[in-house]
């Protein structure tokens, strides 16, 4: 369903356009996200996926252009609507981000508690099923985050994002640092997660692996612009230049024969 | 991917431009029906994370009291159903099975049965309960915790001893056998620690001397004695004051800087960093900032102990008539060499104190920010304790040696 049609868009960016100074990062961008859908989102170092990631939670700010995410325009709506589309957002940053003084359980009830007053002993259940969903083990709850490994600190940052089972999930390198295995475990979690919760997932990724097996669509960055989007199909058909060496190189070929 | 029903019904609520948690979901409801060995669970409402606080006691009674073989729960009238919703409703299942119901869900639909599996696959996951730990005795509860600090005591002069020896053996070791001392990081401390600490330290023993004199003018003038204020305050200020008060304005300013930089260091690895790079993270760290206090808290003293006086002469002028000339001469005659130097010569030892233990507390900042806090108050804290500490060994001591 690379196209789309008939689905639901649940996030619909429209001439984003971002400058630093005088140093144009995006330019008049389009990107759509639809229901359901893992979409992976790759791009050159430097070419500015982390800006439109956080230009798109509104983290920066941008010169122009609209975001309309679950159909609420952020700058129109009311401080009411806001808090209540940032419940329906779930985030995953590259580092976890957990908080460093809260254990992993109180990690994933800080939205829960800020949000919704929830009785103590609901949220320590809600908060040790998001654990076991994320595959961590029920005595991970009660360490600190300095106390995780990598993988398990990428774990607990999805249960954290999961904690208001969100409608859209962002995943920011989420295999980054981990090892073949764990981060072929990740993806399989995600889309076991997307096809249980009905999430939407946008990840920015250059794990060609993930690209490979879980994504649905992938939106390639280049140029200040999304240059391909696609199934992995037309990544390997386009004749972009960046998209060609990335999806042809050495370390794509082996999949692409595996594929 | 959720169920036909759902995704209408919320693409209608988008047309009309609200959100769903605005947009005041129906409470969540549950009747239960009990007719003939058959009790059916109706469920109605949208069962999510906004509105489950309610009902969720009200399952939990149902699953401890509900009776008959087999029980049916009814999807039916559901509208949104989350993971918190599921998690309800797993548990009365579980609830119910623990008790020999047999249960069975009705209408439950496709995405909705994957995410009850889901839930309740991760809900039964058991893991070994630790064993409830025995409740120490008495005994245990009075000395436990003073062995630990003792301990912990010990484990901190270790520690001390350990950077106050590497220091003394010095920095790195060049291949050239030159001494390694970097004399720009030193001097850059010294600014740091001393020179910028100048103005607070002045300001703050000016108004100490201050009022050390007005308070002594006050109490001698019943005596008629008010002459000897001068004689207070210059020995009180040279000999304990003075030192005194720097080292604990010392400790506060910069004893939580060193702390708070060693310990950030620590925290992202980049005191690991030095050591695989064959560094002494002691030689390259703690032993400028080390060298850096120990001469410039003799130097802040010295400026202390001046401005005090100059507090106390303004203040006796003003208060007593004392002229500065008959102070100087009155002090002159109070105070001695020894005075002087019995003062001063504390001066090293404090900054050594500040140093090492600021120090210790750094390098054993763990990874949290947390950490990292509590770390920084333990060693503003124990510096100044035991800056105080040495101060009244000292009194002792020269009392001992009668100097």
């Amino acid at each position: 369903m690379p196209n789309g049609a008939g689905r639901e868009c649940i996030l619909k960016a429209r001439d984003i356009s971002v400058a630093f100074g005088s140093h144009q990062v995006l330019d008049r961008l389009n990107l759509d996200i639809w229901r359901g859908e893992i979409l992976g989102f790759v791009g050159a170092s430097g070419a500015g996926k982390s800006v439109l990631l956080r230009t798109i939670l509104q983290l920066s700010s941008r010169q122009g252009g609209t975001i309309e995410i679950l159909g609420v325009d952020y700058d129109k709506a009311t401080p009411h609507q806001r808090i209540a589309l940032d419940m329906r957002l779930g985030v995953l940053f590259q580092h976890g981000a957990l908080f460093s003084a809260l254990t992993v359980l109180e990690n994933i009830q800080v939205p829960m508690r800020e949000y919704l007053d929830l009785p103590q002993n609901l949220m320590d259940e809600l908060a040790l099923l998001k654990i076991e969903l994320v595959g961590l083990r029920p005595e991970t709850a009660d360490l600190y985050p300095s106390e995780l490994s990598g993988g398990m600190i990428k774990r607990a940052g999805l249960a954290r994002a999961l904690a208001l089972d969100p409608d859209l999930v962002f995943l920011d390198e989420p295999t980054s640092g981990l090892d073949p295995i764990s981060a072929a475990e990740f993806d399989e979690l995600i889309a076991k997660l997307r096809d249980t919760l009905g999430l939407t997932v946008y990840m920015v990724t250059h794990d060609l692996d993930s690209l490979f097996s879980v994504c649905d669509r992938i939106a390639v960055l280049g140029n200040k612009k999304i240059v391909v989007q696609g199934t992995i199909e037309d990544m390997l058909a386009s004749d972009e230049p960046w998209v060609q060496s990335y999806f042809h190189g050495k370390r794509a070929r082996s999949l692409v024969r595996a594929k | 991917m959720s169920s036909p029903p759902e995704s209408d019904s919320q693409s209608t609520r988008f047309a009309s431009g609200k959100v769903r948690p605005v947009d005041e979901p129906t409470p969540p409801k549950v009747d239960v029906v009990s007719a003939d060995g058959q009790t059916h669970v109706n469920l109605s409402g949208d069962w999510q994370l906004h509105c489950v606080a309610e009902i969720d006691s009200v399952m939990r009674d149902i699953g401890k009291s509900v009776d008959g073989a087999h029980v049916t729960v009814d999807f039916t009238n559901v509208g949104h159903l989350d993971t918190s919703g599921a998690l309800i409703v797993e548990r009365l299942r579980d609830n119910l099975e623990l008790r020999g119901c047999d249960v069975a869900y009705h209408a439950a639909g496709k995405g909705r049965t994957t995410l009850l599996e889901a839930v309740g696959n991760a809900l039964r996951v058991k893991y070994d309960d630790e064993e409830p730990e025995e409740a120490p005795g008495l005994a245990e509860r009075i000395f436990a915790p003073i062995g630990r600090l003792t301990i912990s005591f010990w484990n901190d002069f270790v520690a001390a001893m350990y950077i106050l020896g590497s220091a003394v053996r010095g920095t790195q070791l060049k291949l050239d056998h030159s001494s390694g001392i970097s004399v720009a990081a030193i001097v850059s401390q010294m600014d740091h620690m001393g020179v910028r600490a100048v103005p607070i330290i002045a300001l703050m023993s000016f108004l100490i001397g201050g009022i050390i004199a007005q308070q002594g003018a006050f109490q001698l003038r019943y005596f008629g004695a008010e002459i000897f204020v001068v004689d207070l305050v210059g020995i009180l200020q040279l000999r304990e004051i003075g030192v005194l008060l720097t080292a604990i304005m010392i400790a506060g300013r910069s004893g939580s800087a060193i702390t708070a930089e060693i310990g950030s260091m620590k925290m992202r690895e980049e005191v690991d960093a030095l050591k695989v790079m064959g560094l002494n993270p002691v030689g390259v760290l703690v032993f400028p900032r080390l060298v850096a206090l120990t001469v410039m808290l003799p130097v802040l003293t010295i400026v202390a102990n001046f401005s005090a006086l100059f507090g106390a002469c303004l203040t006796t002028w003003i208060y007593s008539g004392i002229t500065p000339d008959t102070f100087l001469t009155r002090l002159r005659e109070a105070i001695d060499m020894s005075t002087i130097v019995s003062g001063m010569i504390k001066a090293p030892f404090m900054a050594l104190i500040i140093g090492i233990v600021s120090s210790v507390e750094g390098l054993k900042v763990g990874g949290s920010a947390e950490s990292l806090g509590r770390h920084v108050t333990s060693a503003v804290v124990k510096a100044i304790f035991v800056v105080i500490l040495v101060d009244g060994l000292f009194a002792i001591f020269y009392g001992a040696i009668d100097f």
